[in-house]
């Protein structure tokens, strides 16, 4: 299986949302911005210090930092 | 006759709000702080068509669930302040994710009118949005507006009017699968047979139950009818159900979306362009920190000849009264006291204004998230949020503006702490305090001694932000799930009122606790000591030891002897803290070297303070309590005396702390002697 945590998943690729896992309140506010099961993230780039990253997703960007990017479960589509 | 009604607006963060905000109520317009908490309300009255409309701007939310005090606000003003209509204004050019809001407002049954606002832009994108259908979809009013020319405004008012007039039942169109319908209809019947929900509405409040939001409940366990809830909520499992929610919530928007628009996705916008130099992984950090540059420049360079104009205005003006005035102690209340303190508080001023206006400009032209964005890593790493930067480097110029600038800090713990923290940035007042002693002490070194001040404020800072974070704030980090918007060009409109605002927000606030503040040491200054026989307000007194002052420096002289400080030093700290350049002006007076600071640093070198002594006086400034306009600032940013003490007791004791290991340390190693 493809299967990775958000996380790790590099620039300029796509992925799809599979689940997201971690803290109550972290976890609603990342479904709210629109990363539900099914929805395409694309990685747009690392900030210049590496963390947060930043994504493109239903036609705007999002920024997560790593730990928050660590509890989207997603799959990678070609 | 004119009825009176209360207008809403709710929205996105940077979706326009505040432009819509001010086309609506132009000057009429009044900010306060929401009742209990620091948020900042803003209001506006607008007549139209009879109808005295109130209007309300919200805190920008993506969700009632309420995760942030905004949103917190948000919530409860539409819940239980019932206002006779919500606006929701929403970003034409990112409208899926706007929605979202929509259909949670949708929920809760309020008189919703949607403003597609920035129609302009989504035009120029390529997208085509049918309104009329959006509308037939929705059932509720949808007005094209362009809040930053004011297009579509009239429409806006117009359609507030009629919806007032004749309030529909909304159907909700926002529905969820048979599973979720099942339970949410068995919750609500529940809601509906017990007296104590009839504020809530029924079908929102069961949602939000099945979203497992914990506010929602909380208040649900005040309730008698809690175990019937609890055991149709024990048969679901709540996270599976959340996010089914919510991934429903958003396929409703998408099928609409597909209906009413043409929404064009492939062109590469100008904003990722911009963010690929913006944000590049080896341009970015140097990009900012121009900008920052830029900023800093802006608002301390050209602020300063300005401030002289104020300063030399004042001045002379003091000048021009007291020889006016024949009684002398009233020459000088109203010379060294009153105009003095006005000055003290219009010379920050031009200060505030352009570092306001530097800041609107960075946030409408959306770099600010960017900044944020960049400078996150470093900031997360004393438990700051990377909004925090700004204020803080902002700090160096003048900690009041600097404070008033952590507004742009969402969450309340995190401009907390970064308000408190602000003021061991060393701001423009405390170098000429620097640069006397240095100077007087140090003479080649002086630079390094100066630096090093510098670096021990950012250390403090940090440290202390660490401490705060680990005790007095704790809390879990706030988590960073931020929008990157899409670049727009600021207009000048919108960032002139923004500038405007905050200087009367000064100006008012501020103002009233630096004048008393003032006033108050002109007294302790002026008056003589019981006992003695010196005449009120004579040159003879004025700060010496036969004046109030000089007793209570007289008093204060055993508190600072530890730190190799005499009576006449706790006397200027004292001066010091109503505006920290006085500390040098009034050590002139009382060493006896008058306005000439080279008088003064000769008599330092000469021997009236040990070189060790200086460097405590040195660091006892930065670190001790700030100037009056800054406890002010302080006051009326946290709204809270507590926190103002706070920062006060701790700041001094630091800075007691501080200059005694100096002084003590230095003096056992026989440094500097």
């Amino acid at each position: 299986m493809n299967e990775k945590t958000l996380d790790f998943i590099e620039p300029d690729t796509s992925v799809k949302v599979l689940k997201v896992a971690g803290q109550k309140s972290s976890r609603k506010r990342i479904l709210d911005m629109g990363l539900t099961p099914g929805t395409r993230v694309d990685v747009v780039r690392r900030a210049p210090l590496g963390d947060p990253v930043e994504f493109k997703l239903k036609g705007y960007n999002l920024s997560l930092r790593k730990r928050e990017a660590e509890t989207v479960l997603v799959e990678i589509v070609e | 006759m004119t009825e009176k009604i209360t207008v809403a607006l709710a929205g996105n963060p940077n979706v326009g709000k505040t432009s819509i905000f001010n086309a609506i109520t132009g000057s009429k317009q009044h900010v306060g702080n929401w009742p209990g908490v620091t948020v900042e309300r803003k209001m506006g009255k607008r007549v139209h068509n009879d109808l005295e409309m109130e209007i309300v701007d919200l805190p920008g939310t993506y969700s009632l669930t309420a995760y942030s005090l905004d949103e917190i606000i948000a919530r409860d003003f539409i819940i239980e302040e019932k206002p006779d209509i919500v606006v929701q204004v929403v970003d034409a050019t990112n409208l899926e994710r706007n929605l979202y809001l929509t259909t949670q407002l949708m929920e809760l049954g309020v008189n919703l009118i949607i403003a597609l606002n920035m129609t302009d832009l989504s035009l120029a994108k390529g997208d085509r949005i049918d309104a009329d259908k959006m509308q037939e979809f929705l059932e509720v009013p949808v007005v094209s507006t362009i809040g930053s020319k004011g297009n579509g405004i009239e429409g806006l008012l117009d359609e507030i009017t009629k919806e007032f007039h004749r309030p529909q039942e909304t159907d909700n169109v926002f529905t969820y699968d048979d599973a979720i319908e099942k339970i949410s209809q068995d919750l609500e019947s529940v809601l509906e047979s017990d007296p104590f929900f009839i504020h809530y509405p029924s079908r929102w409040f069961s949602l939000k139950l099945l979203e497992g939001d914990e506010n929602i409940i909380r208040k649900a366990k005040e309730s008698d009818s809690y175990h019937g809830i609890e055991k149709i909520l024990n048969k679901v499992d709540a996270e599976l159900l959340e996010a089914k929610i919510a991934d429903q919530r958003y396929k409703t928007i998408q099928t609409m979306l597909r209906q009413v628009c043409n929404i064009n996705t492939c062109s590469l916008s100008g904003s990722d362009m911009v963010d690929r130099v913006v944000t590049n992984k080896y341009l970015g950090i140097p990009v900012f920190l121009s900008l920052m540059w830029a900023a800093f420049e802006v608002t301390f360079t050209f602020a300063t000849p300005f401030m002289n104009m104020i300063d030399i205005f004042f001045g002379r003006l003091a000048e021009a009264v007291t020889n006016v005035i024949s009684v002398p102690w009233l020459a000088s209340l109203v010379g060294e006291g009153m105009i003095a303190g006005v000055g003290s508080v219009l010379i920050f001023l031009p200060n505030i204004l352009l570092l306001f206006f530097m800041i609107s400009l960075m946030e409408d032209s959306g770099y600010m998230a960017r900044a944020a964005f960049i400078m996150d890593k470093l900031m997360s790493r004393i438990g700051l949020h990377g909004k925090s930067f700004i204020p803080l480097v902002m700090g160096f110029g003048c900690n009041v503006p600097a404070i008033m600038a952590t507004r742009t800090i969402e969450d309340t713990r995190d401009r907390l702490i970064t308000i408190l923290i602000t003021p061991f940035m060393s701001c423009g007042a405390r170098l000429p305090v620097y640069v006397l002693l240095a100077g007087a002490f140090f003479g080649r070194d002086a630079g390094v001694v100066i630096f090093s001040l510098y670096a021990l404020g950012i250390l403090i800072a940090v440290v202390s932000a660490k401490l705060m974070r680990g005790t007095v704030l704790r809390g879990e980090d706030t988590p960073f799930i931020m929008e990157l918007p899409s670049y727009r060009v600021p207009t000048l409109k919108g960032s002139a009122i923004h500038m405007w605002e905050r200087g009367r927000i000064y100006l008012k606030k501020a103002g009233t606790i630096i004048l008393i503040g003032v006033v108050g040491v002109w007294l302790l200054a002026s008056m003589p000591a019981p006992g003695s026989n010196a005449v009120f307000a004579s040159d003879a007194v004025y700060g010496t030891t036969q004046s109030v002052i000089g007793v209570i420096g007289q008093f204060m002289e055993p508190l600072v002897a530890p730190l190799g400080f005499d009576w006449k030093i706790a006397v200027a700290l004292l001066f010091g803290v109503v505006a920290k350049e006085i500390v040098v002006g009034s050590m002139g007076v009382l060493y006896g070297a008058g306005e000439n600071e080279d008088n003064l640093s000769q008599i330092l070198a000469a021997g009236a303070m040990t070189p060790l002594a200086g460097l405590g006086l040195m660091v006892f400034t930065l670190l001790y309590a700030p100037c009056f306009a800054c406890i002010g600032v302080i006051k009326r940013e946290t709204g809270s005396w507590k926190w103002t003490m706070f920062q006060l007791l701790y700041g001094t004791s630091l800075a007691w702390i501080f200059a005694f290991i100096v002084y003590q340390a230095g003096s056992r190693m026989g440094l500097l002697v």
